[in-house]
């Protein structure tokens, strides 16, 4: 191309980017969420997605009832052990690409109830991306989780998909 | 109704089988009976002029140490009286049986399941006996002293 030529391509009505980039730049803002909602975290859930504080800023705002239609897995509340084969399920049904996120203490970590019926943080059935701890968190503490799942959605590796994500 | 307390009046009506009342700390009536005439005390506590027609409660205390372990304990209250009775009876750990009170009210049958759930005590009578909480295939009895605190039984197998 000449030097002459390159100055008459229109300026502005095209950028460049990479393949990877736009689509992670595409999925970061169109995150269907669905909420596996258990326990006293669900009130703080509902906080977060309703008009106060307002997910739907960051493009979160669809709840999917169905994890086959949804791309982010909130885990909100406790996790028992009778519990454990519903949650891997609905994992397991949803499509890729899927993000997990463990939303309140006892998702992370058991909480207070580490006894014979609780599973210690989700991460013993299913991967997860981001940990939200808090008990319940704050609503602001949740945007700064989904802005952390956005920023890695952002920098996924391009091979991502091919990459066994259950161990 | 010439008796003054609830004791008196159990104890006239029910003379071997009331064992004694208990110091509550809030002052309510609690009287422990034989686990032999749970099923007929209860009946006279129920119907007229007592009236405490509502079972909040019932559930089991693990005693260990003691002899017999178990307690049983169920909570009556009387919207007729606005009264509230506490009866409390005994239960050996070799024969962890009692008879079931789903004949007489009907929210006996999740209580007597939980506690069957989370104790192992066997409820003679009722009509299904299963565990509530817990899954199927759960070992022991969970809120027994002697259930080990970090025993764990996943259902699926659980990343370490």
């Amino acid at each position: 191309m000449s030097e002459d030529k390159r100055k008459r391509l229109p300026a502005g009505q095209f950028i460049t980017t990479q393949f990877n980039s736009l689509l992670g730049w595409a999925r970061k803002f169109s995150l269907f969420h669905y909420p596996f909602v258990t326990a006293c975290c669900g009130m703080e859930y509902m906080s977060a997605a309703c008009a106060h504080y307002d997910i739907d800023r960051f493009g979160a705002g669809w709840t999917r009832f169905s994890p086959r239609q949804s791309d982010m897995l909130l885990v909100v509340g406790t996790i028992t052990q009778k519990e454990a084969p519903v949650l891997r399920t609905v994992y397991e049904q949803m499509t890729e690409p899927k993000w997990v996120v463990a939303f309140g203490t006892c998702a992370v970590s058991g909480g207070i109830y580490d006894n014979y019926a609780v599973v210690q943080g989700i991460d013993q059935i299913i991967p997860v991306d981001v940990y939200i701890p808090g008990c319940p968190p704050r609503p602001e503490t949740v945007l700064d989780g989904l802005l952390k799942l956005q920023e890695k959605i952002q920098h996924q590796e391009p091979d991502w998909r091919w990459k066994k994500r259950r161990s | 109704m010439e008796e003054k307390t609830i004791l008196e009046r159990l104890r006239r009506e029910f003379p071997a089988e009331v064992e004694g009342a208990a110091a509550s700390p809030l002052g309510e009536d609690v009287v422990i009976i034989g686990k032999g005439a749970l099923l007929p005390v209860m009946a006279y506590l129920k119907a007229k002029p007592e009236d405490y027609a509502m079972l909040l409660d019932l559930t089991c205390v693990d005693l260990r140490g003691e002899e017999p372990r178990f307690e049983m304990v169920y909570h009556l209250f009387s919207l007729t009286h606005n009264r509230r009775l506490r009866i409390k009876t005994r239960l050996p750990e070799e024969e962890l049986r009692i008879a079931s009170l789903t004949s007489l009210w009907k929210n006996a049958n999740w209580l007597e399941r939980e506690v069957y759930d989370l104790f192992g005590v066997h409820f003679e009578g009722h009509p299904d006996l299963r565990r509530l909480f817990m899954y199927d295939g759960f070992e022991g009895y969970p809120l027994r002293k002697d259930y080990p605190l970090r025993r764990r039984q996943p259902l699926i197998r659980l990343k370490d």
